[in-house]
C-alpha cells in the first residue's frame, strides 16, 4: 500500500489513497515512528547502538526514544560494533527483540565476525533451537559530501551470505512499515537507511502502526517502455530519470525492490516481460554488485522475451571518493538515460 | 621530568597557539562551505604539542582522526590537512620523507597499525619508535585490546597515546568502561601504562620522553593516558549542548592548557604582551597562507580515482575510467 506522494507521476496513483489519519514525515523520522510504536506495542523490543539515547542517533533517528522508554530499552553502548551486535545476538536468543544501530555502514566491518559468524546462522545451526529474531538498522549510500568511510554501499556483501533478510526503503511510507515488518520478523535483518534522503522530502504516512511485507516489491511508476530497477535512494533518482523521458515519450517503469533477501522476482519479471528491456541502478560498485544477480535472474526467466541486453548503472569499481569527486562516481539521471536509449538503439 | 630550557617551552607555547590558530580557522571556513566535516582540536593542544617534542626526527606518527596539530608538527603541511578534510585524496599524499600514516576514520584501527610499525622498526632494526594515537572511545573497541597485547608479546617499539577527551560524541567515559583509569588497561597485557594530566603540557612530554626512550631502548611498549577535553563539539555535524552540561564546558574552558601555560611562562618572566601580539600575528599569517595554499590547489581530476586503486590498472578499470573522462568531455 502506497501513501500519496509515492506514486510516481502525476495522475499515475497506483493505490488509493486510504482514509486513515497521516502525518507528514521524513524518512528518518518515519523510522523513528516504527520504533517507538513497536516498543510500545512489545516490551521486549530494545534499541541498542552508538549514541542512540541521550543524543537520540546522530540522525536523530532514535530521537525521544529513551526519555519514552528509559535507559534499560534504550542502551547508548560502549564505542564497540562487535560488541553491539554480538550482544544482540545474545539477547536476540534469549527472548529480547534487539534494533540494533551501526551509525554508518563503514563502521559494520567490526561486527562482521558476529553478523556472519553468528547472527546469520544462529536458527540453521541449531536447526531452529536458537534463533535471532533481530534488526541491524544501519544508514547507508553516498551524497552527503561526508568525510572517509561514510558513504558506502556494500549491500552486495550481506546478500551473498545466507541467513540474512535485507530491507532497503525509498520512501517514508515504507521505511515506516518495513521497519514494523522487520522488528516483527523471526530471522535478522538489516534494515539499510538512504542516508541521502533521510530528511530531503516528507511525505503523509499512516500515524498507526502498520507493516510493509518483507519481500514485496512496490511498482514506484508505470510504464510500457523500459523497467527500471532500483532500490533507495536511487529509486528517486529513477523516478527523475523517468519523468525526463517521459517527455521525449519514452514511458519508463520504475521498480523499486524495497527488499533484496528475499527477492520479489514475480513483480520484477512480469515488468521486464511487458516492456522488454531492463536498467538496474545501484550506487555499489559494478563488479558482482546486485545487479549482476538481477541480470542474471532476468536472464534466467525472461531472456527471450528482451529486446536488448538488461545495462546496469552502477558506482565503479573504486574506492568511494572523497566529497570533491562524488558526484562523478554516483549514478546520475544523464547514465539512467544513457542506459535506457542503449536499450531502445539495440 | 627533563629539564626544558626556556626557548622549547616558547616553542611549545608557539606550537599550541598555531593550533588554535587553524583549529579556528577551519570551522570559519566550515561554515563557509569551504570545508567539510571538520573535527576540532580545541582544547587538546598540550597533549599534541608535549608528544610531538618528545618525539625523534624519524619516528613515525599513526594518528586516529582528531590529531592534526601533531601531524602539522611532524611535518604535515597543513595545506594538506585541510584539503583531506575538505574531500580532496591528495590531502593524505604527503612527501616520502613525512613518517605519518593517513587519518584513521575507523574507530580504533589505527591501534594495531601502530604494533605493526613498531614490530617492522624492531625486525628492521630501525632505531625510530612508532607513536600512536586515539580516543577514549576507541579503547572500547576490539582493535585497541588487540593492538595492545600483540605490541606487548612482541616488545614493538610502540608508543600508545590515549587523547582521553572525556567523550566520544555523546557517550561520556563513565558510560564506556568501569574501569577507574584507562591506563589501567595496561596492565592486562602486560605493558606499563601512565595517566598523566592531558592540559599540562609539561607532564605530557616528560611521560612521552620516557615511553619513547624507553621503546627505542627496545624495552617494549607503553600506554598512556593523556587526561583532556574537547572543548568543541565531536565535529561541525554535532551539537554537543545536546548531550554535555553547559557548567561541565565552563569548567574545562577555566582548564584551557594555552592559558594554563600562558599563566607559566608570565609567572617565570619568559613571557610579555608584545611577543603575544607578535605571535598571533604569526600563526594568523601562516594559517591564511596555507588556506591560499589550499585554495591554488588545481581541481582533482575525476579520473584520479581511478587511478591510484592498483600499482597497474586492470583492464575493467581501464574501461570504466575511460567511460567517465568521455563523459567529463562531452
Ligand atoms: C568503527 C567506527 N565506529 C563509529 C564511528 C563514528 N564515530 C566517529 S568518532 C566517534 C567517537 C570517537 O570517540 P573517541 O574515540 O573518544 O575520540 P574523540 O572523537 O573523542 O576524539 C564515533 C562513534 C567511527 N568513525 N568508526
Ligand atoms: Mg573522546
Amino acid at each position: 500500500m502506497s501513501a500519496p506522494g509515492s506514486q510516481g507521476a502525476e495522475g499515475r496513483a497506483l493505490h488509493a489513497v486510504p482514509e486513515v489519519a497521516t502525518e507528514k514525515l521524513t524518512i528518518a523520522q518515519a523510522v523513528r515512528d516504527a520504533m517507538l510504536l513497536e516498543m510500545e506495542r512489545d516490551e521486549k523490543v530494545l534499541v541498542l547502538g552508538e549514541d542512540v539515547g541521550v543524543d537520540g542517533g546522530v540522525f536523530r533517528a532514535t530521537d525521544g526514544l529513551i526519555e519514552r522508554f528509559g535507559s534499560d530499552r534504550v542502551i547508548d553502548m560502549p564505542l564497540a560494533e562487535s560488541s553491539i551486535i554480538g550482544m544482540s545476538v545474545g539477547l536476540a536468543a534469549t527472548g529480547f527483540r534487539p534494533v540494533a544501530e551501526i551509525q554508518f555502514m563503514g563502521f559494520v566491518y567490526p561486527a562482521i565476525n558476529q553478523l556472519f559468524g553468528h547472527a546469520a546462522r544462529m536458527r540453521n545451526r541449531t536447526r531452529g533451537r536458537l534463533t535471532c529474531p533481530m534488526v541491524v538498522r544501519m544508514p547507508y549510500g553516498g551524497g552527503i559530501h561526508p568525510p572517509e568511510h561514510h558513504s558506502e554501499s556494500y549491500e552486495a556483501l550481506f546478500l551473498n551470505t545466507p541467513g540474512f533478510k535485507v530491507v532497503i526503503p525509498s520512501n517514508p511510507h515504507d521505511a515506516k512499515g518495513l521497519l514494523t515488518a522487520a522488528i516483527r520478523d523471526e530471522d535478522p535483518v538489516l534494515f539499510m537507511e538512504p542516508k541521502r534522503i533521510y530528511r530531503a522530502f516528507r511525505e503523509a504516512v499512516p500515524a498507526d502502526s502498520f507493516a510493509v511485507p518483507i519481500g514485496k516489491a512496490h511498482i514506484a511508476r508505470t510504464g510500457t517502455d523500459v523497467t527500471l530497477i532500483a532500490w533507495g535512494s536511487m529509486v528517486r533518482l529513477c523516478l527523475d530519470a523517468a519523468e525526463v523521458m517521459a517527455r521525449e515519450a519514452i514511458d519508463a517503469e520504475v521498480v523499486d525492490l524495497r527488499t533484496l533477501n528475499p527477492l520479489d522476482r514475480e513483480t520484477m519479471i512480469e515488468s521486464v516481460v511487458k516492456t522488454g528491456r531492463a536498467v538496474v541502478v545501484h550506487e555499489a560498485p559494478r563488479t558482482a554488485g546486485f545487479g549482476a544477480e538481477i541480470v542474471t535472474q532476468i536472464n534466467e526467466h525472461a531472456l527471450l522475451q528482451l529486446e536488448a541486453p538488461v545495462q546496469r548503472v552502477t558506482g565503479f569499481d573504486v574506492i568511494f571518493p572523497l566529497a570533491h569527486n562524488e558526484k562523478h562516481y554516483l549514478p546520475s539521471r544523464e547514465r539512467i538515460v544513457a542506459a535506457v536509449q542503449s536499450t531502445l538503439h539495440f | 621530568m627533563p629539564e626544558l630550557d626556556p626557548s622549547r617551552v616558547r616553542d611549545l607555547y608557539r606550537d599550541m597557539i598555531m593550533m588554535r590558530a587553524f583549529d579556528d580557522k577551519a570551522l570559519k571556513l566550515q561554515r563557509q562551505g569551504r570545508m567539510g566535516t571538520w573535527p576540532p582540536i580545541k582544547g587538546q593542544e598540550a597533549v599534541q604539542a608535549g608528544v610531538a617534542m618528545a618525539m625523534g626526527e624519524d619516528d613515525w606518527l599513526i594518528p586516529a582522526f582528531r590529531e592534526h596539530g601533531v601531524m602539522v608538527l611532524r611535518g604535515v603541511p597543513l595545506h594538506l590537512v585541510y584539503a583531506y578534510w575538505a574531500g580532496d585524496e591528495r590531502g593524505s599524499s604527503y612527501s616520502e620523507d613525512v613518517r605519518c600514516f593517513p587519518v584513521a576514520v575507523p574507530v580504533g584501527s589505527q591501534w594495531q597499525h601502530g604494533a605493526g610499525v613498531g614490530l617492522s622498526l624492531k625486525l628492521s632494526g630501525d632505531d625510530a619508535v612508532a607513536v600512536t594515537f586515539g580516543g577514549d572511545g576507541s579503547t572500547s573497541e576490539g582493535d585497541f585490546h588487540e593492538g595492545l597485547n600483540c605490541a606487548g608479546v612482541f616488545d614493538a617499539r610502540t608508543v600508545f597515546v590515549i587523547q582521553n577527551n572525556q567523550w566520544a560524541i555523546s557517550v561520556p567515559l563513565h558510560q564506556q568502561t568501569r574501569a577507574e583509569t584507562l591506563a589501567q588497561k595496561a596492565h592486562a597485557y602486560g605493558i606499563p601504562g601512565i595517566q598523566v594530566d592531558g592540559n599540562d603540557v609539561f607532564a605530557v612530554y616528560a611521560a612521552a620522553d620516557e615511553a619513547i626512550q624507553r621503546a627505542r631502548r627496545g624495552e617494549g611498549p607503553t600506554l598512556i593516558e593523556a587526561v583532556t577535553y574537547r572543548l568543541g563539539d565531536h565535529t561541525t555535524a554535532d551539537d554537543a549542548s545536546r548531550y554535555r552540561a553547559e557548567e561541565e564546558l565552563k569548567e574545562w574552558e577555566g582548564k584551557d592548557p594555552i592559558l594554563r601555560l600562558r599563566r607559566y611562562l608570565e609567572q617565570k618572566g619568559l613571557w610579555v604582551e608584545d611577543q603575544e601580539v607578535v605571535l598571533q600575528e604569526e600563526a594568523h599569517k601562516w594559517v591564511d597562507d596555507q588556506v591560499k595554499a589550499l585554495e591554488e590547489m588545481p581541481p582533482q581530476a575525476p579520473e584520479e580515482m581511478f587511478t591510484s586503486m592498483y600499482a597497474e590498472m586492470p583492464p575493467h578499470l581501464s574501461e570504466q575510467m575511460q567511460s567517465l573522462v568521455e563523459e567529463v568531455r562531452s
